[in-house]
């Protein structure tokens, strides 16, 4: 039980990074129909951002707490202007294209940065830890209680974080005008520019803020583990099968999808078989376009002339 | 009709191509001993997945060049080696060596580190009649493509073996597995080490995949058994995951491991204290020939060689003995040379090509201690 | 000129049959196929192996992106696991050949036997890549496009976790994750055996595209909606053209097999595909003789880099720089010239003459 019961703690930190990756799939998906086979990239950008950064603030003599809020201050800044660069450069141009112009783009984008990434004058294709200090002070444990479940600072923060972010997102989508015309667009692109919405704006938002939190989850899986500029490949496509899985364009769904993946994918591990568990994702993929293409939480949309 | 047409002309045509295509002749022999030079070729993964072992282990192969060309070369001549980089991919390697062999001319290659890119390029080779040796390769299979591939390194199957062995000295009861299943070197240490280590004494056997991040499910379930120790075999990005995550986990036992371990960053990683792993080498090996090249190696780079850098010097080092024992540059005498090298005294300890092709050498067991250079806990000797 | 959205000219779609009578030119197609024998044995005792080896490795790219280039090009659907059924063709081949011991005849004779084992252990590869083709293609081919590129993408992850996971099929080796050694190299019949797939298979592309029915796969490429309108079976094209991508790419990774000697599971990931994508890409998808200029040139290029390469060290990033000539050709493209190189022209204004001649005679 106790065993089950730590398991279940890691499936949940592991799926609250997803979350945050996911998010920003979702959002993207949900005003544009496109797949930003980029965003598991900028995710990495955020991580590998962090890593300079908190190099920097270590190597400058500065406290845990200051270091953390350059760290994730820091790579917010970054992946934000770089998601709204992506946008505005690789996108925009293509607004009226075929969905499939825009795909390929994509994974151009998305290759432009993995290979950049990876040059020995931008970072190195070596994989790089973040400074042991900072490590340390996340992956302390609370409360060792007397039944050995271990439950990290980073764990708690990780989920604490996504929840709060899912919220405040969906704060802004359900109750601001920002949300309201957001949701307009997601609902008719071509009726919503003829209402006076400034789709250029609010697209550009959407990929900001999802670059945003993408960030946010690059940090953490950068203290958690290292900055390696392929981290977004695997973590990218997990989170897309994720925002899938809870009905693309669904904010809870895309949390409550994560989630789901990760604590499958852990149990799977756990229980099932570990060399398998890489597999798992894409079949949940597979399953759901056979049985609910919509997903979880997703409204069904006919396609329309 | 048509088809009769159809199948009578296609019919002539075919039998005219076989003549015309039997008549031609075959390509010419080429002398070696002809150039000025020695020519010979490396395929190394300078770039890519696995840069650090390509660039090692050319480190340490042009140092053992410089050396042999400022003593005078060989059979009076100047040696030269041309560098292919294979981009740490297979089929690139395929024509990286090719290039090697059919422009260059080389007279042999060295190379890979990678046993499936060793695999790749050595069919080339193989096929070619140009004899390889390959610094760390160490899957069993590599020197099996044919009589003209060799290596100065150990196989998994005794590597893992010795690991097994140390277990048991160490007398380590209750052993836990962590094999990455995406990674033939992984898998090969890991089958040795079953074979050669009581099957009870397994408590568990897990599998992660290379691009994992997350190790957390496999280590709580490892946990739960309470091993005495944990091998894991593997490359030492994973390791440094790996050990970080266990110890987060409260998971204070040993792991140990092969040489994919060797890095600085296991070295100055603070949870791998403790950790063993087999090797090829010790930088604290006290024998001469050790510490000449650590000397000379630390003077030329400025910081210490790892078992790649010691590889790629060996490397070259057995191939110029060969190609002074064959007292000719051509590609027959130098495999011959090869198969018959004896107690060669390496930096990396002596050297000796056995029938199947394989270097016979001991293996050492370091202690990772926080220091830059680890501690050498054992010696295993070729006998055991 | 944005010749993707653009609605073309009617009489660009109407139906070609060329004046030269079938037999013709299925017999001008057998003369091609037994003259490049010849051809190959010339080659084989002339040309410096390294050059021979690169061309050979051209057609199986010309292979890849011309069976892609179905998929993209010309029925509009985009896949990124070409490279898995790849995999399918090359493993199949490969394990066939090494299992039972079928090698080159000595010198590379052509003996009858000897070459139908060859080929049909390549078909047999090419079968089982199509099969899969299927089994992808029904479930996600029904729904958005986009979807195809996710399914496709993880069904070649799944497929690279299964190829390490496994190290035999009942008496057959797979070789796990060391990958499949010991496959006979082809070395002397190989470029014959790689151009002659390549003829083939352009053959076959070409006259699906310019038959009466590969109106519907462009029909499909230019507007779904509309083609099912007009009575397409949307879904039933698009598969058919996936299962047909799906078969020419097992046939390339069959010969590619014999090429190494060695399967490595890694070559055939996600990297792959993407090197195809670009080729079918820059080539102009759609245009049957842009992709396979766009296939050697590309092929080429790293081998360009190697001779750049000894210009500027060892150290030069070689890989990594050929992979941002890769993405930025594929932003650069998409955003100023979306058709490619040749756009939808072919090479040959051979068709164009027809289309005129077909308009005119319908005027």
């Amino acid at each position: 039980m106790g065993q089950f019961a730590q398991q279940l703690i890691v499936g949940l930190s592991v799926g609250a990074t997803y979350a945050l990756i996911a998010l920003g799939y979702t959002m993207v998906y949900g005003v544009l129909r496109l797949i930003n086979f980029a965003h598991g990239d900028v995710y990495m950008v955020g991580a590998v951002v962090g890593f300079y950064l908190a190099r920097f603030a270590v190597g400058a003599g500065w406290g845990v707490a200051a270091s953390l809020l350059l760290i994730f201050g820091g790579a917010i800044v970054v992946c934000v202007v770089l998601g709204f660069l992506i946008e505005f450069l690789a996108y925009r141009p293509l607004r009226n294209r075929p969905r499939i112009v825009v795909l390929i783009t994509a994974i151009g984008v998305s290759l432009l940065l993995e290979n950049t990434a990876q040059l020995q004058w931008v970072f190195g294709a070596q994989p790089q830890k973040y400074p042991t200090a900072i490590q340390l002070a996340l992956n302390a444990r609370i409360g060792s209680a007397a039944s050995g479940i271990v439950v990290t600072r980073l764990d708690v923060l990780s989920l604490g974080l996504s929840l709060a972010l899912m919220g405040a997102l969906s704060w802004i989508v359900l109750r601001t005008r920002t949300g309201l015309a957001l949701r307009a667009v997601s609902y008719r692109f071509d009726t919503a520019m003829l209402m006076g919405i400034n789709t250029n704006r609010i697209i550009s938002f959407t990929f900001m803020f999802g670059s945003g939190l993408a960030a946010v989850a690059g940090c953490m899986d950068g203290i958690r583990y290292n900055a390696d500029p392929l981290m977004g490949i695997q973590y990218g496509l997990k989170a897309f099968i994720a925002a899938v899985l809870g009905g693309i364009g669904s904010i809870p769904g895309a949390l409550l999808g994560a989630l789901l993946i990760g604590i499958t994918e852990t149990m799977v591990k756990a229980y099932v078989s570990s060399s398998w568990a890489d597999a798992v994702a894409f079949l949940v993929l597979v399953l759901i376009l056979l049985i609910k293409p919509s997903g979880l939480f997703g409204r069904h949309e006919p396609e329309k002339v | 009709m048509k088809f009769t047409k159809a199948a009578v002309s296609g019919a002539l045509a075919l039998a005219v191509a076989i003549f015309a295509g039997q008549g031609a002749c075959r390509k010419k022999t080429f002398d070696y001993d002809a150039r000025s030079t020695i020519v010979l070729g490396q395929y190394a993964s300078l770039t890519g997945g696995t840069a650090d072992f390509g660039k090692s282990s050319n480190d340490g192969l042009q140092l053992a060049l410089e050396q042999i060309n400022a003593s005078g070369g060989l059979l009076g001549k100047q040696v030269s080696v041309t560098t292919e980089d294979d981009q740490s991919n297979s089929d690139n390697a395929v024509a990286a060596v090719s290039k090697l062999i059919n422009r260059d001319k080389v007279s042999a290659v060295i190379g890979e580190v990678a046993s499936t890119r060793s695999l790749s390029g050595g069919g080339i080779c193989q096929s070619s009649r140009i004899p390889m040796l390959s610094p760390a390769s160490t899957n069993p299979q590599v020197t099996k493509t044919g009589d003209y591939i060799f290596r100065i390194c150990f196989t998994d199957d005794f590597q893992g073996k010795i690991c097994a062995r140390f277990a048991k000295d160490q007398g380590w009861k209750r052993v836990a597995m962590l094999t990455d299943t995406a990674n033939a070197y992984s898998k090969g240490l890991a089958t040795a080490f079953k074979e050669n280590f009581p099957v009870d004494m397994i408590v568990a056997d897990e599998n992660f995949k290379a691009e994992d991040k997350n190790f957390e499910a496999q280590l709580n379930k490892i946990k739960a058994t309470n091993p005495d120790a944990i091998y894991l075999p593997a490359y030492y990005t994973e390791v440094g995951l790996i050990v970080t995550q266990a110890r987060r986990a409260g998971m204070t036992m040993p792991f140990f491991g092969g040489d994919g371990w060797d890095s600085p960053q296991t070295q100055s990683n603070p949870d791998t204290v403790g950790c063993f792993y087999s090797d090829h080498y010790s930088a604290n090996d006290p024998s001469e020939a050790t510490q000449k090249f650590v000397k000379a190696f630390a003077k030329k780079y400025g910081h210490q060689p790892d078992a790649m850098a010691v590889l790629g010097y060996d490397a070259m080092g057995v191939m110029a003995q060969a190609i002074k024992d064959a007292g000719s540059a051509d590609p027959k005498a130098i495999r011959d040379a090869l198969a018959k090298i004896k107690n060669y005294d390496g930096a990396s300890g002596q050297i000796t090509i056995d029938e199947n092709r394989n270097a016979t050498k001991s293996i050492v067991i370091l202690n990772v201690t926080g220091k830059p250079v680890p501690d050498l806990a054992k010696r295993y000797d070729p006998g055991e | 000129m944005n010749a993707i959205t653009e609605h073309a000219t009617p009489a660009r779609f109407i139906a070609i049959r060329p004046r030269v009578p079938a037999w013709i030119a299925n017999l001008a197609l057998a003369g091609l196929l037994v003259g490049l024998w010849p051809i190959n044995r010339l080659l084989v005792d002339q040309i410096d192996p390294y050059f021979l080896l690169i061309a050979t490795t051209i057609g199986v790219s010309v292979i890849l992106a011309t069976s892609l280039n179905l998929v993209i090009g010309i029925s509009g659907q985009f896949s990124l696991g070409h490279a898995a059924f790849m995999a399918i063709g090359a493993y199949t081949t490969g394990i066939i050949l090494r299992h039972y011991k079928i090698v080159e005849p000595a010198h590379g004779a052509f003996q009858l036997a000897a070459a139908g084992e060859f080929a049909g252990a390549i078909l047999l590869g090419a079968l089982f890549a199509a099969i899969a083709g299927l089994f992808i293609g029904i479930p996600t081919l029904r729904l958005r496009g986009d979807y195809l590129a996710i399914a496709t993408l993880g069904f070649g992850e799944i497929l690279f976790v299964a190829i390490n996971n496994t190290e035999n099929i009942g008496p057959f080796m797979v070789g796990g994750s060391s990958g499949l050694y010991g496959v006979p190299i082809y070395r002397d019949t190989r470029f014959f055996w790689v151009w002659g797939f390549a003829i083939v298979c352009i053959v076959c592309t070409w006259r699906i595209v310019y038959s009466s029915r590969g109106k519907a796969f462009l029909a499909l490429r230019e507007d779904e909606i509309a083609a099912a309108a007009m009575g397409v079976d949307t879904t039933w094209y698009k598969v058919a053209a996936f299962v047909i991508g799906a078969f020419f790419a097992g046939i390339a990774g069959g010969l590619a097999s014999v090429i190494s000697g060695n399967l490595d599971p890694g070559s055939y990931r996600f990297i792959k595909s993407v090197e195809i994508v670009v080729m079918v890409v820059l080539g102009g998808s759609g245009s049957i003789t842009g992709v396979i200029l766009a296939a050697a040139l590309l092929t080429m290029l790293p081998e360009g880099l190697r001779f750049l390469k000894e210009a500027t060290g060892p150290a030069f990033p070689a890989d990594q720089l050929r992979m941002i000539i890769y993405s930025l050709t594929l932003i650069l493209l998409m955003i100023l010239r979306p058709t490619g190189l040749l756009g939808r022209r072919e090479l040959f204004p051979m068709r164009r003459r027809f289309a005129r001649t077909a308009a005119g005679g319908t005027a």
